[in-house]
């Protein structure tokens, strides 16, 4: 089954299993499959996606103050090995839904902003979805913009991290490193996967000096525990390149999307963190010196 | 041109001479009524003492005085004062009056005394501690009827409001005087009635006065009134030099009715015990002199927009004259900004329930132009700039007067982030680009109403309204009928016959459609601008205005949005047509997707593109009245709503009755690549072909900017910048909480003071219909931009 690789390189990813029959329906593009390609065009986009040529892309968005310094292109890439409870994209998670898209548009796209990201400081964030289902593209593009002077950014879980390579790290300026959760099993239970890698993608990046900006989101009920909380701001303590950590606190905006996409939505009727919580919860990583929001 | 300046002239040895002895001999001619030579010689030297001569002092020039003269700040906020209790005192005496004005509509109007600049006797608010005085009638939120624009105007809004109509002025106006009301109508082509009442052309000022133009009230406290009838006596022997023909014998009545206004002005300030026939001779009487000028003005007219000027820059000069000779403290500097903006605020005209619903929430339009980037590249951003925008904490948020600030990536960082943080705090303040208004109007140019530029003084415009092109697109499907009533509006073409519609031949007939309009339209205009000239001449406005000046046609369209999303759906989806029994397109299916303008989408932006373009061609075949330059703008006002209401199903999936989005805003909700690109499509918009300005109102949550304050302040001074490069023209800012709007829907008494930006201007929330308030909560709401 070829198509299970879609978009990820040649060497499997040791977590991500395509025998994993949780995700089997999910993380595996379908896309290729559709009958009215040709063999050979669908072979043609198969190698496009491997080296990098053409991705699976969301949508993209102009944005400011959300996705890292000034005003961004946020580019939204489909395909995402994890299945967080809260996640309020949804629509992203299958490679398959997204619209291949040739890198020499998105470059285009990003070159018609320069001017923009120049009087905001912004840049190019690769969001999505998990952009490190796609790292051949992310390594592309993210060269293409350190060759312009276009600062990069990274959004990702850090799950993949393994599919980063030297070579894509050299050319990103910051990552927006989304910490789940602290404790294993309640990782597990948020994501539905595990919590190692990314511990072991942080401590590269940090190894690396490459700028970080934490993120977690406070679901009352899932990741709100004292001593889930505790472990988290533990391991982003550990990085000394962790710029700032941004406690997002859970909304319902994503229910919708889940409805549509005929899924089940696990946080029905769980209401968003109060203003305590949420303090409780930043204080506990400004206890360990950290730049909290 | 000169008069007792070159008076001055004579006596100051330190002015390099020029060609004023030319000239001389008309002067000698034309100076009896003015005061002696000496006397006027010492009242300048007294005003002008300490300011660096120039140009300025041979003729009237005001912009050569403030280069001459201004201080750049290039520093920020820390200087500020607040409000003194005296302000505050002020102002409580008006808002205690404002819950009753805005439950009955109007506070209270003098029914009885159609308004001239000396009808009404002196009035105060709390006169022992008003620093400057000066009412429209003899109290504050007192209104005034202006019945030269129209009689039923009047009588409609007095009888809406509960106030007898005089049967005596009903008379006289009926019968005796002549207003610009009934002569449009005397007038008007059945064309242009057919396409008034099918809502094809709607809210031509041609039942109310046209407004948007702006005297140069700085004059008044520069050199004087005397010195300015001077000049105009001066025009007059130039004007005296020519035969006898139409336009010179239009022009002759006007410079007398100009100067017959100066003299007015004067005797109105005398009530209230200031003498302005000489120039403003300190930083108190620079300010009160200059809105002497302007309530002059609105006394006289209730013009839709009576916008201000450019004024910060000017009155910076007296003002720091004052504090570095230290007569005048940063506190009492403010205390004279703070009460000429209170003053601004009550600016009160009376108008009908249907006005309203095209120019919602009382607004008056106010305008001021503040900072901005002069020609020699120094900013024109001075302390006073900030002390107008500081306005807005002294004395709360207020729609009015009408803050814009004239944006360049290169204004002082310290200014950038004041206004970013005002924005942030108030949402009163709205945003033109420097340097488009720069490089087609010079720097001494300010926005008349929301968008519309013009050279202060050198400049004025015959206000047209605008057509509605979504309206026009649906005629040319239905064959020139009105996709509503049926009726035949637009002359005949073949309907559309077949199922599928095709976009090469919808174009094509669109084109067609447009080309009539635009005919219909400049005619309607070149009437209504005549009437107007004739039966409610600005006098005071153009005396203070040179002799000679440019007048733009200013036309505009609406809808842009929907007309573009309408051909992007049928060029890039396919869009079959429904009809009803008769035969008439009432309604379209759409079949696939296509992309909306808002997007950054070249695809469609580019359908917007051209038809903006194609309009504007269009309107330039046409003659103009007194050889006006044409231009459009592409602003809604709020009459997006009262379009959308008169307006069928569109090809787009617009529903019938459903607003248009306001100015060239996309449509709701259809932008959804953030708020920048849906501001980038709108850029595209060029500027050379909708000179009268492009009008584009944004929300954004303030977390949607950014964690913190300096963050969001930040992010906003980028955007702002951002738009500015991207040749953006206009930006209402508004950075609200939805839950807020809801809430002040429900409970408006707690929210008395809550401002929002609609299209290019600013309205107090609670005074919009609830239509209105369903529209703006409706728009898109950028949670990050």
């Amino acid at each position: 089954m070829t198509a299970v690789n879609l978009g990820l390189p040649t060497l499997a990813c040791p977590v991500v299993s395509i025998e994993d029959p949780e995700f089997k329906d999910h993380t595996v593009d379908n896309s290729v499959e559709k009958p009215q390609l040709s063999a050979d065009v669908r072979h043609q986009e198969l190698e496009a996606l491997r080296t990098g040529g053409v991705a699976s892309v969301h949508s993209w968005e102009l944005v400011t103050a959300v996705d890292g310094p000034g005003t961004r292109m946020t580019l939204f890439l489909s395909g995402c090995p994890l299945r967080c409870q809260y996640c309020h994209n949804p629509d992203t998670l299958k490679m398959r839904d997204g619209q291949i898209t040739t890198i020499e548009e998105i470059m285009g796209r990003i070159e018609h902003y320069r001017g923009i990201f120049k009087v905001t400081g912004g840049g190019v964030t690769i969001s999505g979805g998990e952009p490190l289902m796609q790292p051949a593209f992310v390594k592309r593009v993210f060269a293409e913009c350190r060759a312009l002077g276009i600062h990069t950014t990274l959004d990702t879980s850090g799950f993949l991290g393994k599919r980063a390579s030297d070579a894509l790290l050299d050319n990103v300026d910051l990552v927006l490193l989304d910490v789940k959760s602290g404790l294993p099993e309640t990782y597990k239970e948020v994501t539905g996967r595990d919590l190692a890698p990314t511990i072991e993608f942080g401590d590269r990046l940090a190894a690396r000096g490459i700028k970080i900006w934490i993120r977690f989101v406070l679901v009352p009920g899932l990741t709100d525990a004292v001593e889930n909380v505790e472990a988290a701001a533990d391991i982003v303590m550990r990085w000394p390149s962790v710029d700032r950590v941004e406690v997002l606190p859970f909304h319902q905006m994503g229910e919708d999307k889940w409805n549509q996409l005929g899924l089940e939505y696990k946080l029905h009727g769980v209401t968003p963190p109060d203003k305590a919580l949420q303090e409780r919860v930043r204080d506990q990583f400004r206890a360990r010196g950290l730049t909290v929001f | 041109m000169i008069a007792p300046t070159g008076l001055v002239h004579i006596c100051n040895p330190d002015v390099p001479g020029n060609s004023y002895t030319n000239r001389r001999a008309i002067e000698l001619t034309i100076t009896e009524n003015m005061h002696s030579e000496s006397r006027e010689h010492n009242e300048s030297q007294a005003g002008w003492a300490g300011f660096t001569p120039g140009v300025w002092q041979d003729g009237i020039d005001v912009r050569d005085f403030i280069q001459k003269n201004y201080t750049p700040y290039e520093g920020d906020a820390s200087f500020l004062a607040g409000a003194t209790e005296r302000t505050l005192g002020i102002w409580k005496i008006l808002s205690d009056k404002f819950p009753e004005e805005r439950a009955k509509g109007v506070y209270d109007v003098d029914a009885l005394t159609p308004s001239t600049i000396t009808a009404h006797k002196p009035g105060y608010i709390d006169e022992k501690n008003e620093l400057i005085v000066g009412l429209q009638t003899d109290a504050p939120l007192k209104r005034a009827i202006m019945p030269y624009g129209g009689w039923r105007m009047v009588a409609t809004s007095l009888e809406t409001y509960g106030y007898d109509v005089s049967p005596e002025l009903e008379h006289i106006f009926t019968t005796y005087r002549k207003t610009h009301n009934e002569g449009v109508f005397d007038v008007y082509p059945p064309a242009v009635r057919r396409a008034r009442s099918s809502h094809l052309i709607t809210g031509l000022p041609d039942a109310y006065g046209r407004g948007r133009i702006i005297g140069d009230y700085r004059r008044v406290a520069l050199y004087g009134v005397d010195a300015l009838i001077a000049a105009k006596k001066v025009e007059r022997a130039t004007l005296d030099m020519g035969f006898s023909t139409e336009n010179t014998i239009r022009d002759r009545e006007e410079n007398a009715e100009q100067v017959k206004a100066l003299k007015e002005l004067i005797a109105m300030a005398k009530t209230y015990g200031a003498d302005i026939s000489r120039p403003a001779a300190n930083a108190k009487e620079a300010v009160q002199w200059l809105y002497f000028a302007y309530l002059g003005a609105i006394k006289e007219q209730n013009g839709a927009a009576m916008s201000f000027g450019r004024n910060t820059a000017f009155l910076d000069v007296y003002i720091q004259r004052d504090l570095d000779a230290g007569v005048l403290t940063e506190e009492d500097a403010q205390e004279l900004i703070d009460d000429l903006v209170i003053k601004l605020r009550i600016v009160r005209f009376l108008r009908t329930p249907e006005y309203d619903d095209i120019f919602a929430g009382d607004p008056t339009w106010v305008t001021e132009s503040i900072g901005g980037v002069g020609e020699d590249g120094r900013p024109l951003v001075v302390k006073s700039a900030f002390r107008f925008l500081q306005t807005l904490y002294n004395l709360g948020p207020a729609p009015e007067p009408n803050l814009t600030v004239l944006w360049s990536e290169k204004l002082p960082e310290g200014f950038k982030r004041f206004c970013a943080q005002v924005s942030i705090d108030t949402s009163a303040i709205q945003y033109e680009s420097d340097a488009l208004i720069r490089d087609a109007w010079g720097d001494d140019a300010a926005i008349a109403c929301c968008v519309s530029p013009m050279r202060v003084g050198k400049q004025m415009q015959f206000f047209g309204a605008r057509v509605n092109t979504v309206k026009a697109l649906l005629y040319s499907i239905n064959g020139g009928r009105d996709e509503k009533s049926g009726k035949q509006i637009a002359p005949a073409t073949t309907p559309f016959a077949g199922e599928v519609l095709d976009f090469d031949s919808v174009w094509k007939n669109y084109m067609v459609t447009l080309e009539w309009l635009a005919e219909t339209y400049v005619d309607a205009l070149n009437c209504i601008h005549y009437m107007h000239d004739k039966y409610a001449y600005e006098r005071l406005e153009m005396a203070l205005h040179d002799g000679e000046i440019l007048r733009t046609m200013a036309c505009g369209i609406a809808g842009l949005s929907v007309s573009a999303d309408s051909l992007s759906a049928i060029k890039y989806a396919k869009v079959s047509v429904v009809r009803d029994e008769t035969g008439l397109i009432v309604d379209y299916t759409i079949d696939g997707e296509f992309p909306a303008f808002g997007n950054d989408d070249d695809r469609v932006d580019a359908i917007a593109v051209e038809i903006t373009t194609a309009f504007m061609t269009m309107i330039r075949k046409h003659k103009t009245y007194r050889d006006a330059l044409h231009t459009q703008s592409v602003l809604t006002i709020t009459s997006n709503v009262v379009y959308g209401k008169a307006t069928g199903n569109t090809p787009d999936g617009r529903r019938a009755g459903a607003p248009f989005a306001p100015g060239a805003n996309p449509m709701n909700g259809r932008d959804t690549h953030g708020m920048l690109a849906s501001a980038l499509s709108v850029a595209k918009l060029p500027y050379d072909q909708a000179q009268d300005g492009i009008s584009l109102t944004n929300t954004v949550v303030p977390t949607g900017l950014g964690r913190e304050k300096p963050e969001q302040i930040t992010n906003l001074v980028g955007l702002l910048d951002a738009m500015v490069v991207s040749n953006g023209y206009h930006a209402n800012i508004n950075v609200l909480n939805r839950d807020t709007l809801l809430d002040a829907m429900e409970n408006p008494e707690n929210y008395p003071q809550l401002t929002i930006r609609v299209s290019g201007y600013a309205v107090n929330f609670v005074r919009l219909t609830r239509d209105q308030q369903m529209d703006v909560i409706s728009r898109t709401f950028h949670a990050g931009v």
